[in-house]
């Protein structure tokens, strides 16, 4: 899906939807051209003027603060200016609908529109509905992707442990309502590691999940053992509908990352979570905040992965 | 189709040493521009004898075509010193054209700090300036037609050639 719609016809990158219908090399071209970014984080005027005059409009219908912050700093670094709306508590409360609302920040000459919805597809919805000049990022839509999360986290893991081909990964969690663990498998297998597993109770896995590519575990100790990175994923409680866990202990107890569970994975094994952490939920302080924990690197490169995006977008099409 | 021009690199490198000598006295800090500003910057950081490391800068993130060409795919990391405030800069390029690389290299270097001030220099000037720019020191200029295009091979056995068209 969405293939046509992420490229212009000569193959630059048009919106950013989702991993999936993305090419490899668009991937790694993300990530080498974040990877030039970061060095401006240490100057003292963080700046580049690549973005002077155009407008970005990150438009939230569901809560965030690191991704909406991390999109504002990273559109700010790049000079564009940039309006944070969240509109559940203006327009909509009054009765526009989201195509309304699109409308009319579209109507003030926005440029980009960085997205997220509670709600699976409103990123495609809105990318099909724009003129060819308005451009969509998908922050987030549901349990369908999180691109950028997706991309930082690849950013990290290629920071930290180097050529994705020798690599083993753990996705551990709920994956089931996971856009994010979705967003990551793909990018996982399309940057070719050598291994994804997912662990995780049968009640938080997708129907025929296997068929992404991964191997599935219901044991947090078989699955972990030898990986050289360990994804948690944050236990979605709000989209929980019914009981998908016996109790918080229980969970905690089975699938929690503690120190003796991350003992089975590789020595220098590193700790991801895209956050907000449960502490003593998903995973216990002392591995949060111990040394094989990259969670604060994870937002920093945030910064960098979505300048690298926005840039990729706004920029040219006679790329020669 | 490309032609060599029949000067030798070496014999510019020379005069331009011996034209950048006097200048030695401020401690000049070289900077040279990606990528055939930093192969010269780097050969005549070492004529000079200048102790303290070259710095290299990749414009592509000052261009002023950005919203038309896009993303340079291939840009490579800028390295400065931490501190080039009240330094005095010699900014190396290649051939100097219509002056919008050396433009987006100064926007660049003031977002770095202040320096006290900036000479360039350039192994080719030729015509075509599209901004008051000009080299302060230069190894020999050339008129060329807006289609022929001058081009640096390196960084070994460095030639100058000229191409028909841009390529």
């Amino acid at each position: 899906m969405s293939r046509n719609l992420q490229y212009t016809d000569s193959g630059k990158l048009h919106h950013f939807l989702s991993i999936e219908g993305l090419r490899k090399e668009t991937l790694e071209q993300i990530l080498i051209t974040a990877d030039k970014f970061t060095q401006f984080g240490q100057r003292d005027i963080k700046k580049l003027p690549l973005l002077r005059g155009f407008t970005v409009v990150n438009l939230f219908f569901e809560n965030s603060s690191r991704t909406r912050t991390t999109f504002e700093i990273a559109a700010k670094r790049l000079s564009a200016d940039v309006i944070n709306l969240n509109p559940t508590t203006s327009s909509t409360s009054k009765g526009e609908t989201l195509l309304d609302t699109v409308n009319i920040l579209e109507a003030m000459h926005t440029d980009l529109f960085v997205l997220r919805h509670a709600k699976s597809g409103v990123a495609e919805l809105i990318a099909q509905h724009v003129p060819d000049h308005v451009h969509i990022i998908n922050a987030g839509d549901g349990q369908h992707a999180h691109p950028t999360q997706a991309m930082l986290d690849m950013f990290t893991i290629r920071q930290y442990k180097g050529p994705f081909h020798e690599l083993r990964v753990a996705i551990v969690g709920d994956i089931l309502h996971s856009r994010v663990a979705r967003s990551q498998i793909h990018a996982l297998n399309s940057l070719g590691v050598h291994e994804i597993r997912v662990i995780a109770p049968n009640s938080l896995l997708p129907a025929q999940v296997e068929r992404l590519g991964v191997h599935v575990y219901s044991d947090l100790q078989q699955g972990l053992d030898g990986v050289d990175v360990v994804m948690m994923l944050r236990l979605q409680k709000e989209r929980m509908s019914k009981a998908y866990i016996p109790s918080e202990q229980e969970y905690f107890n089975l699938y929690g990352l503690t120190s003796e569970s991350l003992a089975a994975a590789a020595d220098d094994a590193i700790v991801m979570h895209p956050g907000p952490i449960n502490r003593g939920l998903e995973i216990s302080s002392e591995v949060a905040d111990g040394p094989h924990s990259v969670i604060l690197p994870q937002v920093t490169n945030g910064i960098a992965v979505r300048m690298a995006v926005m840039a990729m977008i706004l920029g040219g099409d006679n790329n020669g | 189709m490309t032609k060599k021009i029949d000067v030798e690199v070496p014999t510019l490198l020379d005069k331009l040493v011996t034209d950048l000598t006097p200048l030695l006295s401020s401690n000049p800090l070289i900077i040279g521009i990606h990528t055939g500003g930093s192969w010269l910057a780097e050969i005549l950081h070492q004529r000079l004898a200048i102790s303290e490391p070259c710095g290299s800068l990749d414009i592509s993130f000052y261009r002023d075509d950005f919203s038309r060409i896009g993303l340079n795919p291939k840009v490579k990391a800028s390295h400065l010193p931490e501190d080039i405030s009240d330094r005095h800069i010699l900014l190396v390029d290649d051939v100097l054209q219509t002056g919008r690389t050396i433009r987006a290299a100064m926007n660049e270097i003031f977002d770095y700090g202040r320096p006290a001030s900036i000479h360039l220099c350039v192994l080719v000037e030729r015509n075509g300036r599209e901004l008051p720019i000009q080299a302060d020191y230069c190894g020999m200029k050339v008129n060329l037609s807006p289609d022929q295009q001058v081009k640096l091979s390196g960084p070994d056995n460095m030639s100058l050639s000229i191409g028909d068209n841009k390529s």
